[in-house]
């Protein structure tokens, strides 16, 4: 039954990202035009700004493939089944840390997050670590680290992750005391 | 090439090398998941970067200073905040965009609100939170995330 469940979120996710890759091209296109339309009524614009596209355009052709292969390794190598084996097993300080790292894992988009989210939580993950897991996915993932260095530089990327690690620790524990001390005030049932 | 650039390629190459050692199937199937993703991902890039070009080709550093630049105080950054949390691009592009906007004038306290809204909210992804998580949970994770976001971009403003 989870194969089949499996295979149906599969099917959903292949249905978006194909409508996403059509609205992506049409707003491409839409985008094309109204390019091509300003720089013919601002002729004096077309150095400027085809030199700034052609800089960012070398920039991310740098990376992207590499990122691309990285995200790929990872995708085989490291199924999701791993990442929920291990973090539905962790707890206390051992387990944020790891909450961090395996959410960091380069392993896609968010909204595979919430599934698989949601079924560490009915088998008893502690509110804390999911909370850390779903936010170092959503902000903390690798590839993302790599290109913010890339075009941020070392100072930002580096501040900035520290201080993300920080703060979303800290979220964690406050939700998990909120939700806790809302369970015990309203009654379990709507807990989840 | 810069050395991020070279540090990125190495780390891949070895990683498929290490990858073709061990297994030469799963090697193979990672690049076909690049290969696809790679082509996925491309029009937002070609969108991404055409913003970029128009920004800092029409729009003056005078201007975007202005909305969110130092002279822009908390408006700005909440503003670019909130427009982070609305937008949904792949996080990977949102670091070039940020670069530019970066370029044009805007304060650090304002890119820094907008990478971190950006990639930890989701509000295009929210009913599905919803729907897994419960309303609870997700409206906390959304609504708190946002208020850590504008510290962590405080912070950010602050010390760089």
């Amino acid at each position: 039954m989870k194969g089949t469940e499996n295979k149906k979120i599969n099917k959903n996710m292949k249905e978006k990202q194909k409508q996403g890759m059509i609205r992506d091209l049409i707003i491409l296109g839409i985008i094309l035009a109204v390019t091509v339309i300003l720089l013919t009524a601002f002729p004096d614009r077309k150095g400027p700004v085809i030199g700034a596209s052609w800089d960012f355009l070398l920039e991310m052709i740098l990376i992207l493939p590499a990122v691309m292969v990285i995200l790929g390794l990872f995708a085989v190598f490291v199924p999701k089944e791993t990442v929920v084996r291990y973090l539905g097993k962790a707890s206390g300080i051992k387990g944020i840390i790891l909450a961090i790292i395996l959410g960091a894992l380069p392993t896609g988009p968010l909204y595979i997050a919430f599934p698989m989210a949601a079924a560490l939580l009915k088998k008893g993950a502690k509110i804390s670590n999911i909370i850390v897991f779903l936010s170092a996915w959503a902000c903390i993932k690798i590839p993302q680290e790599m290109v913010e260095l890339q075009f941020l530089g070392v100072q930002f990327m580096i501040s900035r992750l520290i201080l993300t690690i920080i703060f979303v620790f800290i979220m964690g524990l406050f939700i998990e005391r909120i939700i806790k001390w809302r369970d015990k005030e309203g009654g379990v049932k709507n807990a989840i | 090439m810069n050395v991020t650039a070279i540090i990125i390629n190495g780390i891949a190459v070895v990683g498929l090398l290490i990858a073709f050692i061990k297994d030469k199937r799963k090697a193979i199937k990672s690049l076909k998941i690049a290969g696809v993703s790679f082509i996925k991902i491309l029009p937002m890039v070609f969108i991404i970067i055409i913003i970029i070009g128009l920004l800092l080709g029409f729009v003056t550093p005078d201007q975007i200073s202005k909305f969110i630049g130092e002279q822009s105080g908390i408006g700005g950054v909440l503003l670019v905040g909130a427009v982070g949390a609305l937008m949904h691009i792949p996080a990977l592009l949102s670091f070039p965009l940020a670069a530019s906007l970066l370029e044009s004038g805007a304060s650090v306290t304002a890119v820094a609100a907008f990478i971190t809204t950006l990639t930890m909210i989701g509000i295009v992804t929210l009913p599905l939170e919803i729907k897994e998580l419960g309303k609870k949970m997700a409206l906390l994770r959304n609504g708190i995330s946002f208020v850590i976001a504008i510290i962590i971009a405080l912070i950010m403003g602050a010390i760089l």
